[in-house]
């Protein structure tokens, strides 16, 4: 590697900014304004990729590649309008996690929506007409399209920052920011102005979309891609900062850039391949910058937000009923074994389920009672399940060990990633915790000597008596019960008090003498443990872990699960992921689009239950009961 | 002052969650006069400013302004109607400068019902009545001392040209120096015809503007009537408002 070499690639790395910060910026713009993190954003993106190679295939030339980029961003700016209007408007007082969930509705849809138009093949576009050359540079040959990108990045940056600065618009925009009641209070019409922001930043992603295509295909795959890099710029580069996503843009790039060009290197004798460094540099970098710098690099202090939605109910011991219901769920769940003789399939899906009750009351604990929104709750099911499964593999232990190792793992691992999670809060937490379940998948990948690399590791099957099926049934539900028990104790003795008032205020709690960070650190760290025990138990339920099992998917169906079943009440997380998990069985075999029909009734569901399921029917009961 | 006052307020409860906060609240402000809420902390004067501006999620009641019903209009329709509000906790802000967070109150001139043009505002004529401003037009809201926040807050909202403002405690926490000068402006402001509706705690700063008072009581009215009587009246003042 030469000096030329690396400064060509960070040149070229320039120009992969450019695409991130279109994205970015109109992340950061919508969450701005309306506080809603949009995971659809990466869709819009995709959209834009779709829509533009469709349209400069179809009218082939300068004017369909020109024009359909930029007809593409105008009709993905429409799109986004639609969405707002249609959707988001009924759920701005809605709490934020719902809102969550309502976009991540809203990928699965549009994703579905994307193979049901394009189909599975990746789409590929033209080449820019124009800018089909390359300039040499550094002795290298770089693309004259990518010059451009370089250009056309900085240039709308400046474009946006003007706007922000010196408009009436870019005032209400930022006003708005801070204290939208207030900006409603003084006569601006807040539906415009929010419609009008999500328009501009789905027009932002759509153009970001539209220019990827002379440089890459069209591909399902990108949405979810895209919207874990955008999250990652807008918290490197500060909430609502359009110059910070640029900055951060351009470090992460770079930083990409870097570790492609260093290729395989020796270090201290070891030979370390930093190109496969990229899957987690970005992470990396967003880890550092959090624990340094905790409101990203040019972000300011989170104002502490006037929350629209309505104050959270307290939590009340089990009554009478709810004891007998919970009586009632453990003798069937003994006899369950004794039914499924005639149907053997009932006990798989037994056990999936109450795999994901476990998990997702793990995840609960700490997102109720405790408010920390963890994205990367994956990470300690992960933890265990490969606690287990390398116990397994390398020292060929029988399940018992496993099953200790894998909370164990898990234990740890919550301990030193929640060291650093406690110190944030709200988003700024989410993106932390997702960053740690990152690096955790990347280890499970990428370090195939231990791992076994994307193919996981086979044969890890439970040793007897536990080999019947029926007997691992048993042994789930009661490590499941244990579980969902002790974490609901925990949360009637005092340090369950002390974790809820450090939620619902920490200076207020810190006052009465809570260590507030401690007490959640420790919360976490339970939490984690719970769930590595989970992890465990379905490594050898299913006889194989691979990466796959503990991507980002499986903490995002962790937060469904939880908020389907309502995050403030105790029996929402074991109903939310019994219906979860019940319904992904049932409608995942039904359909090629289960995930639009899956977001369909998660959409449903946000707008019919604003409260999750059990939240909604208590709140039904109160209305029948107080008329 | 004839006919229909400006702001009228008819059974008006209010909810937070499941509290709830108003009780079949009724007061009324006409044109040029200036009306004092008067009640301890957690009164409900604040809660009820906020309802008359739709603020609050759960209601119940009717809110007449201008001859229209506005119980159950958005926030900015009813400030586009003419009606302002500076809140307690004056929400500047932050990062935006003084001539910008003026700008975000601007709305088009307006006039009252019978054609009379209600006071139209410009920055430089808010910089004459609050000097203070002035010097500071560029600094950002947040490095604003909390008297000039207030003026901040008031001037804002006059920026809509409103037919009446309501004011939320006005005179907490800030200098004496400034409550003069709050008290001199609320006092122009009546002079010009607006209707104001202000909530207080001390007494003497509303014996120095009003010319009726209402006292409330954990979200009752407990008394109405002109100011100068309710200086008189020791027992109303001993039982609902004296700490």
């Amino acid at each position: 590697m030469t000096v030329q070499s690396l400064l060509f690639q960070a040149i070229d790395g320039l120009a992969a900014a450019s695409g991130l910060f279109f994205v970015a910026a109109g992340l950061s713009l919508i969450f701005g304004v309306t506080r809603i993190v949009n995971i659809a954003h990466g869709s819009l993106y995709m959209l834009g990729t779709y829509v533009a190679a469709t349209i400069a295939l179809r009218f082939e030339g300068a004017l369909g590649f020109w024009g359909g980029v930029i007809l593409t961003a105008a009709l993905i700016g429409l799109f986004g309008a639609v969405i707002e209007i249609v959707l988001l408007r009924r759920i701005y007082r809605a709490p934020e996690l719902f809102q969550l969930l309502a976009t991540f509705a809203l990928v699965l849809i549009i994703n579905d929506a994307a193979l049901w138009i394009w189909g599975p093949e990746d789409l590929l576009g033209p080449r820019a007409p124009g800018l089909r050359g390359a300039i040499e540079v550094l002795g290298r040959r770089l693309p004259t399209y990518n010059v451009f990108l370089i250009v056309i990045g900085p240039l709308v940056l400046l474009i946006l920052h003007l706007a922000l600065a010196k408009t009436r618009f870019g005032r209400l925009v930022r006003a708005a920011t801070q204290d939208r009641e207030m900006v409603g209070a003084l006569g601006v019409n807040q539906g415009l102005l929010f419609t009008s922001v999500f328009a501009l930043g789905s027009l932002l992603a759509g153009l970001g979309g539209a220019l990827q295509v002379a440089r890459e295909p069209a591909s399902l795959l990108t949405d979810l891609i895209v919207i874990s890099d955008a999250f990652v710029v807008v918290v490197v580069g500060g909430m609502g900062s359009i110059t910070g996503a640029y900055l951060a843009a351009v470090i992460i790039a770079e930083v990409k850039a870097l570790c492609i060009s260093i290729g395989t290197a020796s270090i201290a004798g070891v030979a370390f391949n930093f190109s496969k460094l990229t899957l987690v540099a970005e992470f990396l970098v967003m880890a550092v910058v959090l624990i340094v710098r905790p409101h990203g690099l040019l972000g300011r202090r989170q104002t502490v937000m006037r929350s629209l939605a309505e104050p959270e109910e307290p939590l009340r011991p089990a009554p009478a009923a709810l004891k007998a219901v919970g009586a009632g769920v453990v003798v069937a769940l003994a006899l369950t074994p004794l039914l499924a003789r005639s149907q053997p399939y009932v006990l798989v899906l037994g056990i999936d389920v109450l795999l994901m009750v476990l998990f997702a009351t793990s995840l609960h604990f700490i997102m109720g009672p405790g408010g920390m929104h963890s994205f990367g709750h994956a990470a300690y099911f992960g933890l265990g399940a490969y606690g287990a499964g390398l116990l397994v593999k390398w020292f060929a232990a029988t399940m018992p060990f496993g099953l200790v190792a894998a909370p164990i793992l898990a234990l740890l691992g919550a301990l030193l990633f929640g060291w650093f999670a406690v110190r944030l809060s709200g988003v700024y937490l989410a993106m932390l915790t997702l960053a740690f379940a990152q690096i955790v998948w990347s280890i499970a990948t990428q370090w195939g000597e231990l791992t076994g690399g994307s193919n996981g590791i086979l044969g890890i099957w439970p040793s007897a008596p536990f080999d019947i099926r029926s007997a691992f049934f048993l042994l789930t539900a009661a490590l499941t019960l244990l579980g969902v028990l002790l974490l609901r104790r925990l949360l009637f003795a005092p340090f369950g008090y002390a974790m809820r008032a450090g939620r619902d205020s920490q200076l207020r709690a810190e006052a009465i003498g809570i260590d507030v960070r401690r007490v959640h650190w420790i919360g976490f760290a339970i939490a984690g443990a719970v769930a590595g025990v989970a992890g465990g138990l379905f490594a050898f339920a299913k006889g194989s872990i691979s990466p796959e099992t503990i991507d980002v998917g499986r903490s995002i169906d962790a937060l469904v699960m939880v908020l389907l079943g309502g995050i403030q009440t105790l029996t929402g997380p074991i109903v939310g992921a019994s219906v979860f998990a019940v319904l992904q069985d049932t409608v995942m075999r039904q359909t090629e689009y289960w995930r639009a029909l899956l977001g369909a009734i998660i959409l449903a569901l946000v707008l019919l239950f604003p409260a999750g399921i059990v939240g909604g029917l208590a709140r039904l009961r109160l209305r029948l009961v107080r008329p | 002052m004839t006919g229909e006052p400006l702001l009228a307020v008819e059974s008006l409860c209010a909810w937070y969650g499941g509290a709830q906060i108003l009780f079949d609240v009724a007061l009324s402000v006409g044109r040029g006069e200036v009306v004092a809420l008067m009640g301890r902390n957690g009164a409900g004067k604040s809660t009820t400013m906020k309802t008359i501006m739709g603020l609050v999620g759960r209601r119940r009641g009717t809110v007449r302004f201008a001859d229209r019903d506005i119980s159950r209009l958005e926030p900015y329709r009813i400030a586009r109607l003419g009606l302002g509000f500076t809140p307690e906790d004056r929400r500047i802000f932050a990062d935006l400068t003084v001539l910008e967070n003026l700008d975000i109150g601007r709305q088009p001139p307006r006039r009252f019902a019978d054609g009379m043009p209600a006071p139209a505002w410009t920055p430089e004529r808010l910089f004459a009545l609050f000097p203070n401003l002035a010097e500071r037009q560029h600094n950002l809201g947040g490095e604003m001392s909390g008297g000039e926040q207030q003026m901040l807050t008031v001037g804002r909202t006059l920026m809509g040209n409103p037919l009446a403002v309501l004011l939320d405690e006005p005179s907490e926490g800030v200098a004496p120096i400034i409550v003069e000068q709050m008290a001199d402006t609320i006092l122009k402001l009546k002079e010009q015809g607006l209707a104001i509706l202000l909530s207080e705690q001390n007494i003497q700063f509303a014996e120095l503007v009003c010319d009726r008072a209402y006292v409330l009581e954990k979200g009752h009215i407990r008394w109405q009537g002109a100011m100068a009587e309710l200086l008189r009246n020791d027992d109303v003042q001993r039982t609902f408002l004296t700490m």
